[in-house]
């Protein structure tokens, strides 16, 4: 089924928006992106990594907490709160990794527009600041963490 | 496989943050030109261009050549496809998940269908 690439564009000084078209209705997107059963079984990134915690309060005010895990057996954390709710339209939530990858929280809406049975998913993610956008986009995976290039390169090459 | 260091990535993604520099590493990929050459299509001075081409420089974006009078400028590729490696590793990345996600999407509707 042919897919609308994935892209990403840096926007202003301090935000990084992705969008991705997908051959679903927007409801069914919603449920992928906001109950565990179905979360855990594709925000994993790359092979080899599995997410044995998920737990979503989805209303304003709610948190949010994920864990994956490795082969290896290493943890990686992630936790939030959601900020406002629109059913299946938008979600807007804070977030930070359990090791500060991204400088700070990050706000991240997602929307999603439906049309011809296509719905398009479209992420922003709003760094604290500038600094912060580039160290997460250069080297937020790699500087200062147990995650590093090397890491990170045995990952790429299983790809 | 080697993505280069977050140090040299740093000074890479700060170079490309301004969009003069960007034109001026497009312009130079058609060829190596002089400070004056590439000042023209800009409605800006020599020295406002020279100082871009320092950071250019300092991040080893660009080279100048030996030739006394015009030392001109010239696109390096390896921090630029260094850059661009790295992007791609983490748009692959992300990828990943969204093909995973076109999976369950197909999943869900079959079952929905029956």
């Amino acid at each position: 089924m042919a897919q609308d690439k994935l892209t990403f564009v840096t926007a202003g000084d301090r935000e990084v928006v992705f969008t991705r078209a997908f051959a679903a209705s927007r409801e069914m997107i919603f449920d992928c992106l906001t109950k565990p059963e179905l979360v855990k079984r594709w925000l994993l990134g790359p092979p080899g990594w599995t997410m044995p915690v998920c737990e979503i309060d989805l209303r304003v005010g709610g948190k949010f907490r994920y864990v994956w895990r490795n082969e290896d057996g290493r943890d990686m954390g992630m936790a939030g709160v959601y900020r406002e709710i629109a059913a299946p339209e938008r979600i807007v939530h804070n977030e930070a990794f359990d090791d500060n990858w991204t400088g700070g929280e990050t706000t991240v809406t997602s929307t999603l527009s439906e049309a011809g049975g296509r719905t398009i998913l479209t992420t922003s993610v709003i760094y604290a600041n500038e600094q912060a956008r580039q160290g997460a986009l250069v080297s937020g995976m790699t500087d200062g963490m147990e995650y590093g290039y090397s890491r990170l390169d045995a990952l790429l090459e299983t790809v | 496989m080697s993505y280069g260091n977050p140090a040299t990535l740093d000074a890479t993604f700060a170079a490309l943050a301004d969009p003069t520099r960007r034109a001026i590493l497009a312009r130079l990929a058609d060829g190596e030109a002089s400070v004056g050459e590439l000042a023209a299509p800009f409605s800006m001075s020599q020295p406002a261009i020279s100082k871009h081409l320092k950071v250019l420089e300092k991040a080893g974006l660009v080279s100048r050549g030996r030739d006394a009078q015009r030392r001109p400028v010239r696109v390096e590729e390896k921090p630029l496809a260094e850059a661009t490696a790295w992007l791609e590793a983490y748009r692959r990345t992300l990828e990943a998940n969204f093909q995973r996600l076109d999976a369950l999407l197909d999943e869900l509707k079959s079952t929905q269908g029956r």
